[in-house]
């Protein structure tokens, strides 16, 4: 029977999409107009906009009540304690480290982008909800943003013409100048395209593989396969909690290191 | 510009990704205004709060820490100075009960030599007494010995000298003179 009804779900999806192969699964990553695959949505919103929006509620919700609990005392207890751990965790390990000293000006940007890359991508992992940061819109919105911040923070320090004067290396000879101009200009945006694809990338994958191993019951129309495709799919997803705090992690860390870079231009 | 931003956003939604690697400009405008609006609200609204309080708190435990290594270091100091006053009068102490056995040993030698040479006055005195009662009463001997002599003499020559020797005998001496 249950034979049966995995032939007919593979037969209606290969009729849906065209083909058995994989367009279904590239179809459930991308962008859509109905938000949560339920509700349709006007023609100025997304589902990744909706996610997206959702996750900024959420955050102002919950850091203003953890903000609001110190009024009431020093010591953090239950939810004010896990923020206060990647608070602390992003200030003394990321930021400081990075940066060095100011670096108290770029903390709630960098703050900010962690709480909202890492929120982001585990509503990507709710079931049938979606991952906004595995579209590159997205990202490359978040890199565009980082973007500016460390143009503004290294020409806010070091002056306009100091700062791409500093990107040069000192006592490099006048003949290759002109190369060197066009290599750094270029090590400045791939910082960013490099920022975008990576955390694309990895959120993209992990749903890739996660669909992939559950389309593999239906591209062999046979049953038997699904304990190892759940059982695999379910490791794929733990690991994708994992890379949630990775990927929103080296968002920060390496944002806040070109920061450091643009501020301290001496190193 | 700011026409063209809103059509944008306004059709986001229109022009579904239809693959991977399509960039809808309409939901890269969206996320940029997202978070710029999440970071100037939760600037506001957490992470001032959040990082202050955070700092207050550090500032509390530093001064706290600094604070109670400031008493050690007092109980500590007022440890040492407290035994070294008690290793001062411990000494003293002992000063004193040195002193109190020399003076001691003074004071018993001071009486002993005191106590001797009175002894021995005491001797000297004794034997002159004695010697001074020894001659008187040899003396008074010599006068009652020589009295019992007399007495004895008379009694003996009352006894034997009649009227006849008496007579005899001064003619005797009366002669002698004469023949002197």
């Amino acid at each position: 029977m249950a034979l049966a009804e995995v032939k007919e779900v593979a037969e209606h999806v290969a009729e849906k999409h065209g083909d058995s192969g994989g367009s279904w699964i590239i179809h459930h990553i991308l962008d859509s107009d109905t938000f949560f695959g339920l509700f349709p949505l006007p023609d100025y919103l997304t589902n990744h906009v909706m996610f997206m929006l959702i996750a900024s509620v959420l955050l102002i919700f919950a850091l203003s009540r953890a903000a609001s609990s110190y009024k009431k005392s020093f010591v953090p207890t239950g939810f004010t304690n896990l923020i206060e751990i990647f608070i602390v965790f992003i200030r003394d390990e990321v930021v400081k480290p990075t940066i060095g000293k100011g670096y108290e000006k770029f903390l709630p940007f960098l703050l900010t982008i962690f709480f909202f890359i890492l929120t982001v991508n585990f509503l990507g992992l709710i079931p049938n909800g979606s991952t906004a940061t595995g579209n590159i819109a997205v990202t490359s919105g978040l890199a565009l943003i980082s973007f500016f911040m460390i143009q503004a923070a290294g020409i806010k320090k070091n002056g306009l013409l100091g700062y791409f004067k500093g990107l040069i290396p000192h006592g490099i000879p006048a003949f290759v100048l002109p190369v060197m101009i066009v290599v750094e200009l270029l090590g400045l945006l791939t910082k960013p395209f490099a920022l975008a694809i990576r955390l694309f990338a990895n959120m993209t994958a992990g749903h890739v593989i996660i669909l992939s191993l559950i389309g593999l019951i239906f591209i062999l129309k046979t049953v038997l396969v699904s304990p190892v495709s759940v059982g695999f799919a379910l490791f794929i997803y733990l690991l994708e909690i994992l890379v949630a705090f990775i990927q929103a992690y080296i968002f920060t860390i390496l944002s806040s290191l070109f920061i450091g870079m643009a501020v301290h231009q001496e190193h | 510009m700011f026409y063209k931003t809103l059509l944008l956003l306004s059709e986001s939604g229109t022009g579904p990704q239809s693959w991977l690697l399509d960039v809808n400009p309409g939901v890269l405008l969206w996320t940029i205004i997202i978070f710029t609006f999440l970071l100037l609200i939760l600037k506001k609204v957490a992470w001032k709060p959040i990082l202050s309080a955070l700092d207050e708190r550090e500032k509390f435990i530093r001064e706290s820490i600094q604070k109670a290594e400031d008493a050690q270091k007092q109980a500590e100091d007022m440890l040492k100075a407290n035994q070294e006053r008690l290793a001062q009068a411990e000494e003293e102490a002992q000063k004193i009960i040195e002193q109190g056995r020399e003076y001691a040993e003074k004071v018993k030698e001071q009486i002993l030599s005191e106590s001797k040479d009175e002894a021995r006055k005491m001797i000297s005195e004794a034997q002159i007494i004695i010697e001074r009662k020894n001659q008187e009463s040899f003396a008074k001997l010599k006068t009652e010995i020589a009295d019992i002599a007399v007495g004895a003499a008379e009694k003996i020559i009352r006894a034997e000298l009649s009227a006849e020797k008496q007579k005899a005998l001064v003619d005797s001496y009366i002669k002698e003179l004469n023949q002197n």
